[in-house]
């Protein structure tokens, strides 16, 4: 069953006065539970269809539909507790606000839910536990390394059991090993968690994590590969 | 409550900034809540008067003086029911460096037409007993740590020499607006001491009915018209008034300075403000992916406004308010009853909103407005 459906996408920028086309008809599925890497050269679109699919920007024409509700046609405001309940959102850098701790970076989407003061606290543990840091819960992020610093993000990402988890470059910062980290921890959040994960990457070690891979070339779906093996690593 | 940590950490990323932006917020509050209160003090006291009072001075100016043998010409007059008179000294006490009134006057008439002047009976018995003695406010004895009995000596300047008076009395104001910074003697000593001239620097009258003053005060003047020595006769209010119009239109000075203080705060603060929202513009773009509404966001740096202008109010104001009760001051007797009064705290909390909304609202807007997708594509 398709979690994410995108139909008919029509995507132009305007900058000074060129007009750039992004998609020019894009339509692609993605089923829930899978792991998708998205991949393809700098100005695909790959990065846009993320931001599409996460309500941060509307289509020019076409539908972006994720878990039934038609994201492209909800107003601003009803969008932001939309994606409250159902994304959870990791970017390539600047992440964290370096004025909150651990604990209060993962506790973001949390303070938008109604749950009480012991109910996050709980949730932040095991997010926090999930990615490893349990034990950085009072740390800043300028006394993390940047792999940690991916984990908290993707702990805050998943604090709230989204529906739907976006990364953009996740490991783009990384060295080799903290990368590896990272990706170990998103293909359990997949395997064990069943969670639904969309990745956009470069890099090919990153894509070979997930289950599916889509190649995009100026705004084309241009091949989707299955991987064999992904995500059980 | 629970976003209060949020703004409370954004507020300590530039501890220094937020402190000096602070702390010019409380220091214009202060100066806001200072200058409007010298404006209230001399209002206050230009209002101040009973409306059975009446006051005679020389038609040619307060400087000159009238004839003491008015007192009987004036208190036959309709309607006038008792005189008193007194004379300005203008002396001053050791170094000069510390300014206070001495006033002659006539001590039982004095007295008498001013109730609001509290002395306990046994030191007015001594005023009244002792042709030297001289009794003085309690903020002038704490001032010089005088005590009851001490004799001061002070160097006249208009009546030259060297005079000693006995402090016999403390006098407390049951109005604020009385100075208790003031030395109060004898006039029939001046009289002694300078050679029986005759003089008195102005005459105060208690009339039976308010309604009257016009008539009393015409009758009065009609009778010293053509004499060497004409009179001018008007309400105490009026005379009050007069003194706080020889300042010139100090409210609108006061009331401009204060604004343009106020207003060059609003634009540090929007200033830092303003970093404050440039510099988190990829922090603003995160918060929204996580969920955060454009008017949630808007609320959020109108908060961190917010605490900073009421801390900078709080303590501007509050400051205010403390300090000057605390250190009782008056400028030197100038503005006696000198007090940040409850209407004052209220415009300058009014003002300190309009600080708010004025350094909030526009980075507060830009956050709320702030296209996600073109921040995040800026900073990275």
């Amino acid at each position: 069953m398709a979690l994410v459906e995108i139909r008919d996408v029509h995507k132009t920028f305007q900058r000074d006065t060129q007009r750039i086309e992004v998609f020019t008809d894009l339509t692609l599925d993605i089923a829930e539970g899978s792991f998708t890497a998205l991949m393809g050269p700098s100005g695909s679109g790959k990065s846009t269809l993320l931001n599409l699919v996460a309500g941060l920007d509307k289509p020019t024409s076409g539908t972006v539909r994720v878990a039934g509700a038609e994201v492209s046609a909800m107003t601003a405001g009803q969008l932001a507790p939309w994606r409250a309940r159902h994304i959870g959102f990791v970017f390539q850098q600047l992440n964290l606000l370096p004025v909150l701790t651990a604990y209060q970076n993962v506790e973001l989407p949390l303070l938008l839910t109604r749950l009480s003061r012991k109910e996050r606290d709980e949730r932040i543990r095991i997010a926090l536990g999930v990615v490893g840091l349990e034990d950085r819960l009072d740390h800043f992020p300028r006394q993390l390394s940047g792999g940690q610093e991916q984990r908290v993000a993707i702990a805050r990402a998943i604090v709230a059991d989204p529906t739907l988890v976006l990364l953009d470059e996740p490991t783009g910062q990384l060295d080799a090993r903290s990368s590896q980290d990272v990706l170990g921890l998103l293909g359990r959040l997949n395997d064990e968690f069943r969670k639904t994960i969309i990745m956009v990457t470069h890099d090919a070690r990153a894509a070979d994590q997930a289950k599916t891979v889509l190649h995009l070339e100026k705004g084309v779906l241009v091949e989707r590969q299955a991987i064999a093996g992904g995500a059980t690593s | 409550m629970k976003f209060l940590r949020l703004v409370l950490a954004n507020l300590g990323r530039h501890k220094l900034r937020t402190l000096l932006t602070t702390a010019s917020v409380a220091l214009a509050l202060f100066l806001f809540a200072t200058l409007r209160t010298v404006v209230t003090t001399l209002e206050s006291a230009a209002q101040f008067g009973s409306a059975r009072r009446l006051v005679t001075t020389n038609a040619t100016g307060i400087v000159f003086v009238l004839p003491l043998a008015y007192a009987n010409k004036l208190r036959a007059v309709p309607g006038v029911e008792a005189v008193t008179w007194a004379n300005w000294f203008g002396g001053r006490y050791g170094d000069g460096k510390r300014f206070f009134a001495q006033v002659a006057v006539d001590p039982e008439s004095y007295l008498a037409m001013y109730p609001e002047i509290s002395l306990p009976e046994d030191q007015k018995q001594a005023f009244l007993r002792e042709r030297s003695s001289a009794i003085v406010g309690r903020r002038l004895l704490d001032v010089f740590g005088w005590r009851l009995g001490q004799d001061v000596t002070i160097q006249g300047t208009i009546f030259s020499g060297d005079w000693t008076f006995t402090i016999r009395g403390v006098y407390t104001p049951t109005d604020p607006v009385i100075n208790d910074d003031m030395l109060l003697f004898r006039h029939d000593y001046l009289e002694e001491r300078i050679g029986r001239p005759g003089i008195a620097g102005w005459y105060v009258l208690r009339i039976d009915k308010p309604d009257n003053a016009a008539v009393v005060a015409k009758t009065i003047d009609d009778q010293f018209r053509n004499s060497s020595s004409p009179s001018k006769t008007g309400t105490e209010q009026a005379f009050n008034a007069s003194f706080a119009t020889m300042w010139g239109n100090v409210s609108l000075l006061m009331g401009t300075i204060g604004m343009a203080v106020v207003f060059a705060i609003l634009l540090v603060s929007a200033n830092a403000m303003m970093m404050n929202a440039r510099e988190r513009t990829g922090e603003v773009a995160v918060l929204k992916t996580i969920g955060f509404s454009d008017r949630r966001l808007f609320g959020l740096v109108m908060l961190e406004a917010g605490v900073m202008t009421i801390t900078g109010a709080v303590i501007g104001l509050g400051g205010a308010k403390l300090l000057y009760k605390a250190t009782n001051f008056n400028a030197a007797g100038f503005l006696p009853g000198f007090d940040v009064t409850t209407r004052t705290l209220m415009i300058g909390a009014g003002v300190a909103l309009l600080l708010m909304l004025g350094s909030g609202l526009v980075p507060a807007v830009r956050a709320a407005r702030l296209p996600v997708v073109q921040a995040l594509r800026r900073v990275e």
